[in-house]
């Protein structure tokens, strides 16, 4: 998906000085990928084509190669999402402890209707994902950076509310 | 269960001590607990003393795999010709398993420790703390934790005073399953794919950046510090069953338990008593159906199996089983073990890294065959197809993704038959939604 309007280069001033600075801490320059497509997600919310281009040239690297990087790894948005991204787990211990309730609960209440959709507001995206590492206390949810421990369908509401 | 919280009497506690302990984060806490006293003993001897003292504890990898950690440490070249790289692997990712999070949120500077000397050990100059994208939490502390140390002079060009070189830096993942494998976490390291490659050559001889490499799980990397202060006897003696297995192993227990949480016992220790005593057992009027006991990956037990099983490596495979990560999946009598199956088959469908033909397309036709038994569409035939793509998919590819998924699949068709076949003939009602 190309953006329709110039693209705004990521890595100007501070940005640029830290991935200066997390070059120095590999041997390669293409070791520096995955810190950078964090830096671009974290500066825009998703990782288009352009910015993809920009990071290959920056280390090097072709606008291909980068693109299959971010496709193997499903933490990188590759489209834009809602102001939180809301991610469930649903892997078999979640599962065991009601999982599909909780994901059925932000489905109603942030107004997404369906998984991967934004809610009309642009507020919410909500997806459901494998294993977040945190099976005895389920089920997960991690909202932007936030790692939600414990969510039942009851708390979901509450939860949403602080994320205006 | 959360932190705080006391340990069960049955627990011997020694990775988890200061677990819910917040002032052990900071590096004041730690040194007042006693911290960083292992890594100066050991940058004060021969690198190849501190490996022997761990061959001689009887350590083995914590990841799963339960390789001797002093032997692999052994692998690397004496004769220092090039860079040499410590990986600690904290791709914590195996479901059931949730102990690496832990020891990362509370002990983050116990963490830094083992991997400080372990450096030391293989005479690496850096080490890559690699994390699970997902663990926001962890990594933030394990940052907070490294910045300190370097402030603190234990990190740097001149680790401790000592004039040696011990950088360490943490290597956010990105949603990948797959890179808890060690060849695929140092792809991803290198900035690739997480695609496993083929060995030999093994990572001591060509691990990341083409160098010589040690790759060691969080756990066994934060256990090294307290057998180079306690000793490699003392931690031999924590063993209740076969001399093999030694030290104390956090199992994480999730599921139908009414206590999930994590657990530090003993090697040896029976399963039966740590999911009905520790774990707190079933919910009432629920009996035990089921155990996976080293994350997803492994042969499940039935009850009877699971309850007589000795919880150490040996003990693991002598139920037909493996100890793997140590993260038990507990099911009880209301679980539907086909829907589970499809449920694990989907989640190695979606984390194969798709290079081999019999994972890619293996786990895929696992969970299309599973999902159609449930749909009340099955044939009795479909239950031995499982089992032949299973054998087919079992030590046929560069890594074992393809076996994780078979190993559970197959031993619940074997165990759970009945359950199969009760979708096939109708007996059982269809599953309408299949999530």
């Amino acid at each position: 998906m190309h953006e329709t309007t110039a693209h705004e280069r990521v890595f100007t001033g501070d940005r640029r000085a830290r991935l200066d600075d997390v070059l120095t801490r590999y041997p390669s320059r293409q070791a520096a990928l995955l810190p950078a497509l964090w830096m671009v997600q974290e500066a825009r919310g998703w990782v288009s084509d352009d910015a993809m281009a920009e990071v290959a040239e920056l280390l090097a690297l072709t606008p291909a190669y980068v693109k299959g990087v971010v496709t193997f790894y499903t933490m990188y948005h590759q489209h834009p999402v809602g102001r939180y991204f809301i991610q469930v787990c649903t892997t078999t211990p979640c599962n065991l402890c009601g999982a599909e309730g909780v994901v059925e609960a932000f489905l109603e209440h942030t107004g997404c209707g369906e998984l991967g959709t934004t809610s009309p507001d642009g507020r919410f995206t909500v997806i459901e994902v494998e294993c977040l590492g945190a099976c005895g206390f389920a089920t997960p949810v991690l909202i932007n950076d936030d790692f939600v421990e414990d969510v039942i369908p009851e708390k979901v509401p509450e939860l949403l509310g602080r994320y205006q | 269960m959360g932190y705080p919280h006391k340990p069960h009497p049955k627990e011997t506690v020694v990775l988890s001590e200061c677990f819910g302990d917040r002032d052990a984060r900071s590096y004041d806490g730690w040194i007042e607990r006693g911290g960083y006293r292992a890594l100066e003993q050991a940058l004060g001897m021969d690198p190849q003393d501190v490996i022997t003292e761990v061959k001689e504890s009887g350590l083995r990898g914590r990841g799963g795999a339960g390789f001797p950690a002093g032997v692999k440490w052994g692998f690397m070249p004496k004769k220092k010709s090039k860079p040499h790289y410590l990986c600690c692997n904290a791709d914590e990712s195996e479901p059931g398993t949730f102990k690496d999070r832990e020891i990362m949120r509370w002990t983050p500077h116990g963490l830094i420790e083992g991997c400080a000397i372990t450096a030391h050990a293989i005479q690496a100059e850096i080490t890559y703390i690699y994390i699970r994208g997902e663990f926001t939490e962890p990594i933030t502390i394990m940052q907070q934790a490294l910045d300190e140390a370097y402030e603190r002079g234990v990190l740097g060009a001149d680790a401790m005073g000592t004039g040696r070189q011990i950088d360490m830096y943490v290597h956010r993942g990105a949603g990948a399953y797959i890179c808890g494998e060690e060849t695929a976490l140092m792809n991803s390291i290198e900035g690739k794919r997480g695609n496993p490659r083929i060995r030999p050559p093994f990572p001591a001889a060509v691990g990341v950046f083409g160098m010589p490499t040690t790759i060691n799980n969080v756990e066994t990397l934060a256990s090294v510090p307290h057998i180079l202060t306690r000793g490699a006897q003392w931690y031999k003696s924590l063993c209740r069953s076969n001399p093999k297995s030694t030290g104390t192993k956090l199992f994480s227990v999730c599921g139908h338990v009414t206590k999930p949480g994590n657990y530090e016992v003993e090697m040896g220790f029976p399963m039966g008593e740590l999911i009905h005593e520790l774990a707190g057992g079933m919910r009432p009027g629920r009996t035990l159906k089921a155990v996976i006991p080293g994350g997803s990956s492994v042969p499940l037990l039935d009850r009877e199996e699971s309850e007589t099983c000795v919880l150490d490596y040996e003990g693991c495979v002598e139920a037909g089983t493996m100890l793997g990560s140590g993260g038990m999946i507990v099911f009880d009598d209301s679980a539907d073990m086909v829907y589970q199956m499809m449920r694990i088959a989907r989640f190695y469908a979606h984390e194969s890294c798709a290079q081999c033909t019999q994972c890619r397309e293996g786990t895929a036709w696992t969970v299309r065959i599973l999902q159609k038994i449930l749909r009340g569409e099955g044939a009795m035939t479909d239950l031995d197809l499982l089992l032949d793509v299973g054998e087919q998919m079992t030590g046929k590819t560069i890594c074992v993704l393809s076996d994780s998924c078979a190993a559970p699949v197959g031993s619940a068709i074997k165990k759970f038959r009945g359950e199969f076949e009760a979708y096939i003939t109708g007996a059982r009602q269809a599953v309408a939604a299949l999530v």
